[in-house]
């Protein structure tokens, strides 16, 4: 399948902050290699820290990465500018954890949609109001919303109002920033159905960035595991949750809270602290919370790799776990 | 000692929103929880669990009216002048919150914090204090505890503040401690984390916590009870084991059922329709009849409260044929 993104040895920082004279910068994303294929959606979980949203930004064009590549549909991202730039931005859209940043709170919501599709020239100026009413009634806000004010509107209908305005230029593809982070459980779903089905219905691909594993398994088809500013872990959702393959994929799954008492671990699965991501490990940024490491994880950074024994897609970035799949070197128990 | 730690007697609350109108935060709620126990409060944004926390501190805003019984070690609490609720917050009753910063002054070392947070309370010297609260950081499980002790807030992880405020909290070994959303802020292995430390120390040292929360997934894993509140009521409250297995109110159904987990990859997740309702003027039947699938003519007189086997009770019309608690 072709990819419709594709992220290839990207590197981004930014100033840390109160660094003397800016010279200090926070290594956010340092080497990430990521493809979303045309129609699917991948998932990116990360803790916060992990530079999952910062990568978010560079792909919507938001963040000038330092390095790397970021390709759409065959058109190198980085760099561009003017018409270029306008024209992916029309292609791909964002949405965001909290839709109150995305709304103009003296504007109402009809005039909030109604602004995309005068930005990027879409349609008929006269046919915008009408059109500005089907994107309103394709998120589930028909009758008369239009009218009113983001105050007057529960979060989860800022968020459709969000997502509204996101497919007025009729993306290609979707970035989704936490999108249903801030919402209630109940409402959350309603968003996470209203996701899935302008997928499947528009033939949008998304990037859905997210630290809740649960919520990303629901709606991927594909997910990538990220941990301190790199890829540790990539592959279809099935294989993902079959068989984990990374130490920190493994104890990422294992903290999901799951709701089942009887389910209840004994201990913490993960010991330990994240990290600054001002001064990272060195070598595997795993390492000092790994229960697998070994001397070379200290110095040697780990390259994402395919995994033995499965499907081509998935790829690990784990030199133990990836040589033990290749050699067992103990009986499986 | 007698009684339980905490007990909330027909508790509720009205809040002032001008012009003489009120909201019903609170309504009616009964609640315990036993030493060394860690009840789940659980609800949605707006249901009045943090209310129902405020209530238990004395913190509700000015004007606010309080009825039923807020019972510590069987002494009431309700209408103790501030100076003595105040010598009871953080001594008595402590509290940890969502955002260890806020909880936090960013200019004073964390470990002086912790050591006033005992000296608040106890006639101890500051060499003790000191040496106390070192402990305390080391129990929580600060690395270096006696080397970070003079770092200054910034210079922790959000994990490692939640950690500093759990250790000042637990300083003076409270009776309660009121637990409002303590990792919403954190990622899920440090959250995995912070709730087992909770747990274990809130057992070392036999206090009683009320573990606020909107998180189901929390709830399962570190509490022994849990009580499900909505629109200001307590529709539902058992064992966790017995909710989670059997839950019997339809809006802990629908809860549970909205969740992704446990259900087909990609597939349409069932929803709660409608919205709660406006609590300066409740529906006077049940709260959640509006949005429940189950429905029925008797919803419009309020459900009575019913015991169930193993000692969970629901407020539903659906199971009125058992025998009855209240109304």
């Amino acid at each position: 399948m072709s990819a419709l993104l594709r992220v290839s040895g990207l590197v981004a920082t930014y100033p840390a902050p109160g660094g003397w004279l800016g010279r200090r910068r926070v290594s956010a994303v340092s080497g990430v290699d990521l493809a979303v294929d045309r129609a699917r959606t991948r998932g990116l979980v990360g803790e916060s820290g992990s530079g999952k949203s910062t990568l978010a930004r560079c792909v919507l064009g938001l963040h000038r990465p330092d390095d790397g590549s970021v390709m759409f549909d065959g058109t190198e991202i980085v760099g561009l500018r003017g018409r270029g730039l306008r024209e992916i931005r029309r292609r791909v859209q964002p949405v965001f954890q909290d839709p109150w940043g995305s709304l103009d709170p003296r504007w109402t919501v009809g005039r909030s949609v109604r602004e995309s599709l005068d930005a990027f020239g879409i349609g008929l100026p006269h046919d915008r109001d009408r059109r500005v009413i089907e994107l309103l009634d394709l998120v589930g806000l028909a009758g008369g919303y239009a009218d009113r004010y983001p105050n007057q509107l529960s979060g989860g209908q800022r968020q459709r109002v969000g997502i509204a305005a996101a497919l007025a230029s009729d993306p290609e593809l979707i970035v989704a920033d936490e999108p249903v982070s801030a919402l209630d459980v109940s409402v959350q779903a309603q968003i996470l159905n209203l996701i899935g089905r302008l997928q499947r219905d528009l033939g949008v691909a998304v990037l859905f960035v997210s630290h809740d594993l649960g919520v990303v398994e629901h709606v991927s088809h594909d997910v990538s595991v990220m941990y301190l500013g790199g890829i540790v872990e990539s592959a279809p959702v099935n294989r993902l949750f079959a068989d984990p393959v990374h130490p920190y994929t493994r104890a990422l799954l294992a903290a999901i809270p799951v709701p089942d008492p009887q389910a209840r671990p004994a201990h913490a699965p993960l010991s330990g602290d994240l990290p600054s991501p001002l001064d990272p490990p060195l070598g595997c940024r795993f390492h000092p919370r790994c229960p697998l490491r070994v001397d070379a994880c200290e110095h040697d950074r780990p390259a994402l790799l395919p995994v033995p024994d499965t499907t081509p897609e998935h790829h690990a970035a784990c030199p133990v776990v990836l040589a033990e799949r290749r050699y067992p070197t103990t009986a499986p128990n | 000692m007698s009684g339980p730690a905490l007990r909330l007697d027909r508790l509720a609350v009205r809040i002032p929103i001008g012009a003489g109108r009120f909201v019903h935060a609170v309504d009616q709620v009964s609640l315990t929880v036993p030493a060394g126990q860690v009840v789940g409060l659980v609800g949605e944004s707006g249901c009045g669990k943090s209310t129902l926390a405020a209530a238990v501190l004395g913190l509700l805003p000015p004007g606010s009216e309080i009825t039923g019984r807020v019972l510590l070690r069987d002494r009431d609490l309700r209408g103790l002048p501030e100076a003595e609720y105040r010598r009871l917050r953080g001594n008595d009753i402590a509290l940890i919150t969502q955002d260890p910063a806020a909880s936090l002054d960013p200019t004073f070392p964390v470990g002086h914090q912790v050591a006033e947070a005992i000296r608040n309370h106890q006639p101890i010297g500051r060499r003790a204090a000191r040496q106390r609260a070192v402990e305390l950081l080391r129990t929580v499980g600060i690395p270096a505890a006696e080397q970070r002790y003079a770092d200054p807030p910034h210079r922790f992880s959000g994990g490692m503040k939640q950690r500093a405020l759990i250790a000042a909290a637990l300083a003076n070994e409270p009776a309660v401690l009121l637990a409002d959303e303590p990792t919403t802020a954190l990622d899920v292995t440090i959250q995995a984390q912070i709730l087992f430390l909770i747990r274990d120390l809130a057992a070392r040292i036999g206090a009683a916590v009320l573990l606020i929360t909107h998180n189901l997934g929390v709830v399962a894993q570190i509490c022994d009870r849990v009580a499900v509140m909505y629109a200001g009521q307590v529709v539902e409250q058992g064992t966790a084991r017995a909710v989670f297995a059997e839950p019997r109110h339809p809006y802990t159904r629908a809860l549970l059922d909205a969740q992704p987990v446990g259900h087909d990859r990609h597939g349409d997740l069932p929803v709660i329709p409608g919205r709660v309702p406006d609590l300066s003027a409740p529906p006077t039947g049940c709260r959640f009849a509006a949005r429940c699938g189950s429905v029925h003519e008797r919803c419009a007189t309020a459900p009575p409260t019913v015991a169930l086997p193993g000692g969970g009770e629901v407020a539903c019309w659906l199971h009125a044929d058992r025998s009855t608690v209240g109304p």
